[in-house]
């Protein structure tokens, strides 16, 4: 057996099989993620990214190719065995709450997998735990803010102990605050456990700590490599709709205003490094 | 108005009360209902007062509390208690001024009518007051349990329930931002006649029904993905513990209902 958690082998999807005229969502796209890996799927509205993560997890099958996880392929009979071992999160936090507190919400998938009481009660303490939300147990979802119900979320994926998290669009409705939670959050688990996570996005700092990038375009695939190598070809994702972290922004503008920088920079961090080399060279 | 109200509100606390069996309450209240119609008489009637107080007593729920959040409730009272007092005819005339006439079975039918209703809804407010609406559910979900033979889907209406609980605040919210909306674009609500008032609903009503459409699309999704497949081979998170309080709760009540038959005239 392979390493490979997920692959998609020229797979084409469209909402309309019927029409002609009507592009597809996805087009022939082809990739494959290996355990253990950080990938980032960006691409702005209408990318097809939605359709991508729908696909991933046998919400939608493909009209031609083929899509197989954990080593089979995704069929109506494998489709639950699948799921079982892959997380979701999804963007908007208060429509995926299901329970009706934070406990009874990590516990549903449980639940829904017959998993014995015992049993649950431990993996949701455990859950509740990795994700730094035990105070919160008994917690009704209306009194937590965006970042802690997403927390929540991730805590009702982990319970299950998957292989693979999926985060779609997991953040992109928090406040920066809460955004920088769950981000927290994610490095933090994949630290601990080295979780394999797909996060869909369209903000590309979030992208730039993955260690994979593949970028989506108008259901193609554009571009796909390290976020250094992705960032490098900035013109291109400026011309796509996405912007680029704010620290490459700014090492770029720098530069045409003559200030000589030793690289490209990923985080504000590199970028305040070497502004302080550049100015004590100086 | 909306804060005082108590119907339907949950009280935490760590009485007896609440430390029991949501199936023992739901049962006990339905038994209750049907017993209070053994009362007859004046002792009976004390009886279940007596009863119903002492419960209120175990439930640490101050009485005050209680008598005014069910404020709406005792106008209803009155004015079922005065009709009773003017309409009945029968027995001795007690009071006569003029065009008011006051007979003693009217007087009698008024007071114990009274205190029925005061009983009924003292005990179903307590129910409410000790469990939290998810226990109600799932105390609902395991009596209703014995219905699954002839294909009542049980699980299903206590998912939607509990998920229509976990909702009221969401679409509450959702509720006051709408509103809040409209009022920037102008919208007058609460003021004019009636007809333009309930006319100024409608903006309000069809963007919540669209965000609630939208929700239950994503909340099914959500569901889905995390492996939810109906009732078959669920295991449950929340455990119900029949304790011996619960049983004595319903030994009580049996006790209740033979000291009310006795008592009857």
């Amino acid at each position: 057996m392979n390493s490979n958690i997920l692959s998609f082998e020229n797979v084409t999807f469209t909402y309309a099989p019927e029409d002609e005229t009507v592009k597809p969502a996805v087009q022939d796209l082809s990739f494959s993620i290996q355990d253990g890996e950080w990938i980032a799927l960006v691409g702005h509205n209408g990318s097809g990214k939605s359709t991508i993560a729908k696909l991933m997890n046998g919400l939608l099958f493909p009209q031609t190719g083929k899509v197989s996880a954990m080593g089979r392929m995704m069929e109506e009979e494998s489709l639950w065995d699948i799921r079982s071992q892959m997380g979701m999160v999804f963007q908007n936090p208060d429509n995926q709450f299901v329970g009706a507190t934070v406990q009874d919400d990590v516990a549903f998938a449980l639940e829904n997998n017959g998993v014995p009481h015992k049993e649950m009660v431990l993996r949701v303490k455990e859950a509740l735990h990795q994700v730094k939300m035990e105070a919160y147990f008994d917690h009704e979802p209306h009194h937590l803010s965006g970042g802690q119900k997403q927390r929540v979320a991730i805590a009702g994926a982990l319970a299950l102990r998957p292989r693979l998290l999926i985060l779609d669009e997991a953040t992109s409705m928090l406040d920066p605050q809460g955004r920088m939670e769950v981000i927290e959050t994610i490095r933090e688990l994949r630290r601990a456990t080295g979780l394999t996570v797909i996060s869909i996005t369209h903000d590309l700092e979030e992208a730039a700590m993955a260690d994979r990038i593949l970028v989506m375009n108008a259901g193609h695939k554009q571009l796909e490599g390290t976020p250094e190598a992705v960032f490098l070809s900035g013109n291109q994702l400026t011309t796509m709709g996405l912007d680029l972290p704010f620290a490459m922004r700014m090492t770029h503008l720098l530069r045409e205003a003559g200030v000589e920088l030793e690289a490209e920079h990923m985080t504000e961090d590199e970028l305040v490094d070497d502004l302080w080399t550049y100015y004590s060279r100086k | 108005m909306m804060e005082k109200m108590i119907f339907g509100r949950f009280i935490p606390g760590n009485s007896i009360i609440h430390q029991m069996d949501p199936r023992a309450k739901i049962s006990f209240v339905f038994v209750f209902i049907a017993i209070v119609f053994i009362a007859n008489s004046a002792v009976t009637y004390g009886i279940l007062l007596g009863f119903t107080l002492l419960v209120v007593f175990l439930s640490k729920i101050r009485l005050y509390f209680l008598i005014n959040g069910l404020k709406p409730v005792f106008i209803l009272l009155i004015f079922t208690f005065f009709l009773h007092i003017f309409f009945t005819r029968e027995g001795d005339l007690l009071l006569d001024i003029g065009f008011i006439e006051i007979y003693e079975e009217g007087l009698r039918q008024g007071i114990f009518i009274s205190v029925r209703f005061l009983v009924l809804v003292f005990i179903t407010s307590i129910l409410t007051l000790t469990t939290s609406p998810i226990s109600i559910t799932d105390g609902i979900e395991v009596l209703l349990g014995p219905f699954k033979r002839v294909k009542l889907p049980v699980h299903e209406l206590a998912l939607m329930m509990s998920i229509s609980l976990r909702f009221i605040p969401t679409l509450m919210d959702e509720t006051g931002k709408i509103l809040k909306a409209q009022m920037a674009r102008g919208s007058d609500i609460g003021s004019g006649p009636m007809k333009e008032r309930i006319k100024a609903v409608v903006p309000l009503l069809i963007p919540l029904f669209v965000s609630a459409f939208k929700r239950a699309e994503d909340l099914a999704t959500a569901m889905e993905v995390r492996g939810y497949r109906g009732g078959e081979g669920r295991t449950r998170y929340r455990q119900l513990d029949w304790r011996f309080v619960d049983s004595l709760s319903l030994l009580v009540l049996a006790g209740l209902a033979g000291m009310l038959w006795y008592f009857r005239v």
